[in-house]
């Protein structure tokens, strides 16, 4: 035992690093509790043969089979303090400091949903050469009890007017098909999210027949039905008041988004990417003034570090970084407030705050025996009602954007079930006769990271800040957009440009200069 | 053996007697909740391989297993590759009767018999002049056709009886594929397909002209019997052969069989 003890001490010589720092591994690995997650050493070395450190709690299982009790727990213990004392442990003589970050990191990403994951993701698969930049995800709850993430309803659609947004969404789809290529780790089984292809169907009114018909683009395959066609199709929706619907065929449906969460999250960690759990409180700046070609003065600012404060507790760690990626989802206003963005004269650039605010929706599941069948596509009424079948037993899930007045507060993530009764049923239950008789099972409510200036999301660095690169503001269609989201985030920071899908139009600066990319089909 | 654990899964989900399957349950949603995650394809801790214990502890090793399994994949992709040289010099049809025939299948043209490679897999061209002849049935059981793969297939615009009884690599995906067939396709035998479940299922209503469809035996499905009663609504002109009704139906306690070894008495 001592031998193997010492070995393992030897072989982590070379791999050492500096005190205080957080090892390979993850505390969110181990609050899962599965043994694939091994932290994993990136040697900078790369082709000579190399011994990799495994999980010392691995070892300490084996060891101990002497019998005895009480022996063997303090052989146990006598064994992790000799690993953690040879050189390369993480030895600290006076305390634990696994759980606080790194010292420095070259990427920070602020936010650890979906799409903060999907940029470590790319980061981690673009970067040349492999192991050249360490990231670290800070996300303050590792429950995602409140993340947008798990708490959406889960669709992908390719309908909407604004082309990127139709590419964001075809090229997700790709991802999504094709997810045990792109995140497969070795030893661990494959994901299956669960995609059920159902597509999505459009309703649209007279008024909107027309903006619908315009809206088919390049790439997306939907099909326009008349009112007539629909009822043939579908004949369980009353068609009266809906002059056009389009129907999604194809890469259009819905999945389930916990378990991208935890695939992007799985591989992720196998890659090297470090995880904290603590919560961003300030930022370490500094200014300079610089000249533009048209010699106009300009303050830019560049982020120096990130103070993580850790969770229930007072103590807070400063990260030394390169890049800080705002990827806080529905908190991301005030992450970039914390940044300085916004300080300054109304109407100026410095006085752009960035738009993104709470906004909570609330979604239902209801039980209906008499409702669609299995062909039940993910349905959107004119009245921005929405609903999509849930299983096999009849069950359906559906909701309602609320307008601007009827905004529900949201500090809290109550339900408010007087909403389904006055906003919700009734035009469902218009659109669909069977629903006239349907049983309310359970509710929950969740934020959309809602961009007041036009719901289309925030993507590439702040003029001025410019080492903060933002991946937010989705309002509500993040989910379905987040894996390329994050290949065009990883794409800005690594080569200064987009390369695959042209996002110029998302940038930060058409807050300022007014330009809007209003999206027609925001449920 | 296989049959009876899949009874008393099913029957933990569905409640006695009852079609109504349990509410969406937050379970998942629970830190440790990766179970219903992931696919249920068996521990891969048991039975570690020499391979596997190398590439845990060499970078190497791990370099040489990567590979070995990225040309697995490859493999399939070049399965499934187009041959556009062929579509262009002798027509869509010509090019589908040419792919299935090359991973194993067997196709047949309108008015002919069946053209099937043989134990070495080789098989006559004189299928090449029946250019203008279209196809009407393809057998493409257990080829590795995949989603690439069907671009050929969907090139076939007669296309009336379709089998693709264990494929490996078809799955919901695919399924969703085939809407383009909908106005010829009448039969289609999806039976042993490891990963289709009932999710893909329900994107076959737009095949309004199928008269058969088979989905037995698909262990990706959590509930066969339901997932047939649902299937069999949503295509009321189309005969599907799959699992009893009453499967996965667990007896109430008034109707659990009695022992009628004895006669009972009145």
């Amino acid at each position: 035992m001592l031998r193997r003890t010492l070995l393992l001490g030897l072989c982590r010589g070379p791999l050492g690093r500096g005190l205080g720092t957080h090892r390979g591994g993850s505390i969110l690995g181990k609050v899962e509790g599965r043994g694939g997650y091994r932290g994993s050493w990136m040697a900078p070395s790369s082709s000579s043969v190399t011994f990799r450190t495994q999980d010392p709690a691995h070892d300490v299982k084996t060891v101990g089979r002497l019998g005895g009790g009480d022996r063997d727990g303090k052989m146990s213990e006598i064994k992790k303090k000799i690993q953690s004392i040879l050189p390369g442990g993480d030895w600290n003589p006076l305390y634990d400091t696994s759980y606080l970050p790194p010292e420095g990191s070259d990427v920070v990403i602020v936010g650890g949903g979906v799409l903060g994951l999907s940029v470590a993701y790319w980061l981690k698969k673009l970067e040349k050469p492999r192991g050249a930049i360490r990231v670290l995800v800070v996300e303050r709850d590792h429950t995602y009890s409140r993340a947008s993430t798990v708490l959406s309803v889960g669709g992908i659609r390719q309908q909407f007017s604004v082309p990127e947004n139709v590419q964001l969404s075809l090229f997700s789809v790709d991802f999504l098909r094709n997810i045990n290529e792109y995140l497969a780790v070795a030893d661990d089984p494959p994901l299956d999210i669960q995609f059920n292809p159902s597509g999505y169907l459009l309703l649209a009114s007279e008024k909107g027949a027309a903006i619908m018909e315009n809206n088919v683009k390049e790439g997306a395959k939907v099909c326009l039905m008349s009112p007539e066609q629909l009822r043939n199709k579908f004949p369980w929706i009353n068609t009266e008041g809906v002059a056009l619907a389009s129907y999604g065929m194809e890469h259009e449906g819905w999945f389930d988004p916990w378990c991208l969460l935890q695939g992007l999250r799985r591989k992720v960690q196998s890659m090297g990417v470090l995880f904290c759990r603590g919560e961003v409180t300030r930022f370490v700046s500094s200014s300079n003034l610089m000249k533009t070609a048209s010699g106009e003065e300009v303050n830019l600012k560049r982020i120096h570090e990130v103070h993580v404060k850790i969770d229930q507790s007072l103590e807070y760690q400063p990260v030394e970084c390169a890049i800080v990626v705002n990827a806080a989802g529905a908190w991301s206003g005030q992450v970039a407030e914390l940044a300085g963005i916004g300080n300054g004269p109304p109407g100026t650039l410095q006085g752009t705050k960035l738009p993104v605010e709470l906004r909570k929706r609330y979604v239902y599941l209801w039980h209906c025996p008499q409702g669609p069948g299995l062909e039940t596509p993910f349905v959107i009424d004119p009245s921005g009602t929405y609903f999509r079948r849930e299983g096999l037993g009849h069950n359906y899930l559906g909701g309602c954007s609320p307008t601007e007045e009827e905004e529900p507060d949201p500090g809290n993530l109550e339900v408010d079930h007087d909403f389904f009764q006055d906003r919700v049923w009734p035009p469902l239950a218009q659109r669909v006769p069977a629903f006239e008789t349907l049983k309310v099972r359970s509710a929950w409510a969740g934020y959309y990271d809602y961009n007041t200036f036009d719901q289309n999301g925030v993507v590439g660095p702040h003029p001025l800040v410019i080492n903060m690169y933002f991946a937010t503001g989705f309002s509500g269609h993040g989910l379905q957009q987040a894996p390329a989201v994050g290949r065009a985030v990883a794409e800005m920071v690594l080569e200064g440009h987009f390369q695959t899908i042209n996002l110029s139009s998302f940038l930060f600066s058409r807050f300022y200069s007014g330009e809007k990319v209003q999206e027609h089909n925001i449920i | 053996m296989g049959s009876q654990t899949r009874t008393l899964w099913g029957s933990g989900r569905i409640g006695s007697l009852h079609l109504v399957a349990p509410v969406w349950n937050g379970g998942t949603r629970g830190i440790g909740g990766l179970s219903r995650v992931v696919a249920p394809e068996g521990n891969q801790k048991k039975g570690r391989s020499l391979l596997q214990f190398l590439a845990d502890r060499f970078y190497d090793v791990e370099a040489l297993r990567d590979h070995l399994l990225r040309k697995q994949v490859s493999k399939v992709h070049q399965k499934n590759r187009p041959f556009n040289h062929i579509n262009q010099r002798y027509g869509p049809y010509v090019a589908g009767a040419y792919f299935i025939l090359k991973q194993g299948g067997a196709v047949r043209f309108q008015g002919r018999e069946w053209i099937r490679p043989n134990q070495r897999g080789h098989f006559s061209l004189d299928f090449l002049k029946l250019q203008a002849v279209p196809v009407e049935a393809v057998d493409a059981s257990g080829c590795a056709i995949n989603y690439q793969g069907l671009d050929s297939l969907l090139a076939l615009k007669e296309l009336q009886s379709l089998w693709l009884q264990r494929c490996p690599h078809v799955d919901d995906w695919c399924l969703s594929r085939l809407h383009p067939l909908a106005s010829s396709l009448q039969e289609l035998s999806l039976a042993g397909c490891p990963r289709v479940s009932e999710r893909g299922l329900a994107c076959l209503h737009h095949l309004w002209n199928l008269r058969r469809l088979d989905i037995s035996d698909l262990p990706a499905v959590s509930s066969p019997g339901l997932t047939r009663i649902l299937v069999e609504e949503m295509l009321p002109s189309c005969e599907v052969l799959g699992a009893d009704w009453a499967q996965g139906l667990k007896l109430g306690p008034e109707e659990q069989p009695r022992d009628t070894a004895g006669p009972t008495p009145a």
